[in-house]
């Protein structure tokens, strides 16, 4: 279980998360919603130590985040970026297999090259792929690559930071349904941050909604739209007028 | 303005200066206490090797020919003054090996490697593959830093060294063509003239000046500030930081060198 007790962080006078507190079940998908700027980037980056909370605590799996061994506890990790976050200046097999080829977890190249092959094919991509460059493959094909490097390692828990953020909707969809896939299979405990409501049907098996940083509800997505919860309704519902502030 | 107002805005740029000179000092000391420990990245530090050293021999190489012809042209109209013209051959070797051939090469890699560094560093930070790196259990410090710290010290002084030749060589082509010296004792003049430590000096202010080129290259590019304007700032930042640095720590390299003897 991955657990926030009381979570702040600013950055100066702009205080970003003022008292999150969020409990995530082994084994389940969370899909974290909010406004732009809210925070939930912020969010995700404290529990991976990439961001230091200024106070709380975060714990998992009963491990303090903050005090944990740093490799150990990153292994447990796989994160897919907003912009995919490939490294430029290595092919796409080399992405995929980064873990395997270095650190704790490194395995002979070709034996690497052929995991990175296995998990571009389980994302959708041609074995083809494997030998080019992140700036020869399409957007969808850079998230795509980002989702295969984030299960390449078998991670426990898996986060997603705006999964189909300036993809087309049907790309969208293919993204949605592999992670749901992925998650299901795998088995792994994921977070997701995410303001597309197509991909928190898809993917979530509960949801929580940050605001002015706190959470201001959470529950199971099968009870989202029934939630008299009016900053829920207004944000699923994509309505100007509401308690949440068109202009911020 | 009072004069408690006017030492006020006196000393916020310094007190700034020495800020920033602190947190350098501070990233200097965590890049040196990471090239002792394990993990290496082999495969970065050869490709660093090969950005910084290899890529930038052009540059150098005519950087430091251009400049010996136009020592040997320059010294031979001092040295007509006083009728020695003679020195020609040790002044520019001298002149090549002690100061211009680490200075010049120094910054001429500090223009072609500090902006790339910073720009390459910086565009990582931006799109998020520096908070990638972590999250995939590898220290940006090692992995990007390290590398190119160790491969700059390393190559900057050998760079240094192919430029002091070219440079002699520069020179001796322009007396030899234009200034009626004779080929074999002007080679004489120069080797019997040079001692070790005109060399060794050059060589070791290389390995500093290499060292400060790739340190605000990588400084630079991991405190960019956002966007395509803040990398921009942070390659222009590490430039010019660099090519300030190198000429301060020339100055205090040859006060030491005096110093000695």
């Amino acid at each position: 279980m991955i657990k926030l007790l009381g979570v702040h962080k600013s950055f100066g006078p702009n205080r970003v998360l003022r008292g999150v507190d969020l409990a995530l079940p082994k084994g389940q998908s969370m899909v974290v919603i909010g406004g732009s700027g809210t925070g939930k980037s912020v969010l995700l980056k404290c529990i991976l130590g990439l961001v230091r909370p200024d106070a709380g605590s975060i714990t998992v799996e009963g491990e303090d985040a903050l005090r944990a061994e740093r490799d150990a506890f990153l292994a447990r990790f796989g994160m897919l970026f907003q912009g995919g976050a490939l490294f430029d200046s290595l092919k796409v097999w080399e992405n995929v297999a980064f873990r395997l080829l270095r650190g704790p977890l490194k395995r002979p190249k070709a034996e690497a090259r052929e995991i990175a092959i296995e998990k571009l094919r389980r994302v959708g991509l041609k074995p083809e792929t494997a030998d080019l460059f992140p700036a020869e493959l399409s957007g969808g094909m850079q998230k795509r690559v980002g989702l295969a490097r984030a299960i390449a390692a078998a991670p426990e828990i898996i986060f997603f930071d705006e999964p189909t953020t300036g993809l087309d909707p049907i790309m969208a969809g293919v993204i949605n349904d592999l992670i749901r896939e992925i998650v299901v299979e795998m088995g792994v405990t994921a977070m997701t941050i995410t303001h597309d409501m197509s991909s928190v049907r898809a993917i979530a098996d509960r949801v929580a909604m940050l605001h002015e940083g706190v959470i201001q509800w959470t529950g199971p997505v099968a009870e989202m739209d029934a939630t008299p919860d009016p900053y829920v309704q207004q944000f699923i519902h994509g309505r100007a007028e509401g308690p949440i502030a068109a202009v911020r | 303005m009072s004069v408690a107002g006017a030492l006020a805005a006196l000393g916020r740029p310094v007190l700034a200066a020495l800020a920033a000179l602190g947190r350098v000092s501070l990233y200097a000391g965590q890049a040196l206490a990471h090239l002792l420990r394990p993990p290496f990245y082999g495969r970065e530090f050869l490709h660093a090797l090969v950005q910084i050293g290899w890529l930038s021999l052009p540059v150098v190489g005519l950087t430091a020919i251009f400049t010996g012809g136009a020592l040997a042209l320059q010294i031979y109209a001092g040295g007509a003054r006083f009728n020695a013209e003679a020195v020609v051959p040790s002044i520019v070797a001298i002149g090549m090996t002690r100061e211009l051939g680490p200075v010049l090469g120094g910054l001429m890699v500090a223009a072609r490697v500090a902006s790339s560094i910073a720009a390459e560093i910086g565009t990582m930070k931006v799109t998020e593959q520096i908070d990638a790196l972590t999250t995939l259990s590898t220290n940006p410090m090692k992995y990007l830093v390290v590398p190119r710290v160790l491969a700059a010290t390393l190559a900057v002084p050998v760079l240094v060294a192919v430029g002091d030749s070219i440079g002699i060589a520069g020179g001796w082509l322009v007396a030899v063509s234009r200034l009626d010296f004779n080929s074999a004792t002007y080679l004489k003049n120069t080797l019997d003239f040079l001692e070790f430590w005109d060399v060794g000096s050059g060589l070791v202010k290389g390995a500093v000046f290499g060292f400060i080129v790739a340190l605000m290259g990588c400084y630079m590019g991991m405190t960019s500030g956002r966007g395509a304007q803040g990398v921009g700032a942070a390659t222009k930042a590490a430039v010019v930081a660099a090519s300030v640095m190198i000429l301060a720590a020339n100055y205090v390299l040859t006060e030491v060198f005096f110093s000695a003897g």
